[in-house]
């Protein structure tokens, strides 16, 4: 017994040695960013300078933004062709919905697509012979957020059950989806947005809980959250596959945050709105995004100039911007607007194109079709309209 | 209690600040330079943007066809 004793300790002595050896060696080398951070922040530091610092770094960071900020985009601009008159019109109306429509999806076959209503209903359309193919009833009202599964085969949804749902969709037009629901996220408020990510197998969501985070569908699993907005967070968008795994979440904080989805830290961040950002999307390229705000302008940031560099507004604008997207190749930004309406910006030389009419209450959710041929918005009057 | 709590969440955004300082920028000259020719080499395969004729675009309204 003393023998198998001495060797334990003797094993642990061991084991403690290379574990002191480990540790010297990581000093020496260049350590991980967040464990240097910690290693120069003293036990003594007071909150007076950690503000200080805060302040500081905050300043720098302008000024380093700054430096670089020597044109303006639509200055760049200014040689290219201006864009000629455009006619795009309602093509289809889809009537159905109860009540506000508040969000919705295309699928990737470019002609179906899912919306959710205040009423609690979720439903699957084919836009192109505008008939219903799917609806599913939810056991709450405002169904803020909603989803097409890139497979074509499910829907996610939720709003103010604080949680996000996956419905296989089944051919059989009998069948009741309810029946085959699958609760994935919960958060302890409200979610505002959801998004597969390139698979049926994860979903990301936004929540008025002020975070974000990252699912497993199949168990229910939270793979990683996102901490540091400082409010509800009401939008989010999927980097495009080609620039890695990156998001972008807009809140209620004016704050637009790049996240990195594995680690789950933020590795961007914009504070230029001075309002509410509804929307964020993403520049099909991946190197910026767009948002819209409750501060009625809608912004073009830059990720690798790492600021904002465009803005798009005008006097008579005056009411909330609900939901941004561009179109294939980038050079129009469709806004939809509390005012009923939905203007279209040239990005990049940041004039209004056209305004289009024909919504009778808010335009509160706005997505170009996968293929480009055409957006679709959803709107407080109850219905969604095509355009071309 | 709070006043330790205060110093976790400023010792969290001091980090943060700090992690966001090191990132590599490129000027605005440049960066606006790649959206404006990834938007020109793009803008041929954009149908919102030329205006797709009613054959192509499945939303347009189609002329009639009559069975022959």
């Amino acid at each position: 017994k003393d023998d198998v004793i001495a060797a334990a300790s003797a094993a642990r002595a061991r084991r403690s040695g290379r574990v002191g050896l480990a540790t010297a060696s990581r000093s020496t080398s260049d350590p991980h960013p967040a464990e240097m951070a910690t290693h120069e922040l003293h036990p003594n530091d007071t909150l007076t300078t950690l503000k200080m610092e805060s302040e500081n770094l905050k300043a720098k960071l302008e000024e380093e933004r700054a430096k670089l900020h020597d044109v303006e985009l639509h200055q760049v601009a200014e040689k290219i062709e201006a864009l000629g008159q455009f006619v795009m019109k309602t093509r289809r109306t889809l009537k159905g919905h109860g009540n506000k429509v508040l969000c919705m999806d295309w699928c990737k076959d470019k002609r179906r697509i899912v919306s959710s209503s205040q009423d609690g209903k979720v439903i699957v359309w084919d836009a192109f012979t505008t008939n219903k193919e799917h609806a599913v009833t939810m056991p709450c009202t405002w169904v803020m957020a909603c989803a097409y599964a890139p497979s074509g085969c499910a829907v996610a949804c939720g709003g103010l059950d604080n949680k996000c749902s996956v419905y296989p969709l089944s051919l059989d037009k009998n069948e009741n989806l309810a029946a085959k629901k699958k609760s994935v996220a919960m958060h302890t408020n409200y979610l505002s947005a959801c998004s597969f990510t390139n698979s049926d197998m994860q979903i990301l969501t936004s929540s008025g809980d002020g975070t974000c985070a990252l699912w497993d569908v199949e168990s229910g699993q939270l793979l990683q959250s996102f901490h540091g907005h400082g409010a509800d967070v009401l939008c989010l968008d999927l980097a495009p596959s080609e620039t890695g795994n990156t998001f972008v979440s807009g809140g209620c904080d004016k704050k637009a945050n790049v996240w990195d989805m594995r680690s789950g830290q933020c590795i961007q961040s914009f504070e230029t709105h001075e309002s509410d950002i509804n929307s964020v999307r993403y520049y099909p390229s991946g190197d910026a995004f767009a948002s819209g705000s409750d501060d009625a302008t809608c912004r073009l940031y830059d990720l690798r100039a790492d600021r904002e560099v465009a803005i798009y507004s005008k006097e008579s604008i005056i009411f909330g911007a609900s939901s941004v997207d561009f179109s294939l190749s980038g050079r129009l930004l469709f806004g939809g607007y509390n005012d009923y309406t939905i203007n279209v910006w040239d990005v990049l030389k940041g004039n209004r194109v056209s305004i289009l009419f024909g919504h009778e209450n808010r335009v509160s959710t706005l997505r170009v079709s996968p293929d480009g041929t055409a957006f679709c918005s959803g709107s407080w009057d109850h219905t969604l309209r095509i355009w071309a | 209690m709070s006043g330790s709590s205060n110093l976790v969440a400023m010792k969290k955004i001091v980090q943060q600040l700090r992690f966001e300082a090191k990132i590599n920028r490129v000027k605005v000259s440049q960066a606006a330079a790649d959206l404006q020719q990834f938007c020109l080499q793009n803008a041929q395969q954009d149908p919102l943007l030329t205006g797709v004729s009613s054959s192509t675009n499945p939303f347009r309204p189609q002329k009639v066809c009559s069975f022959l």
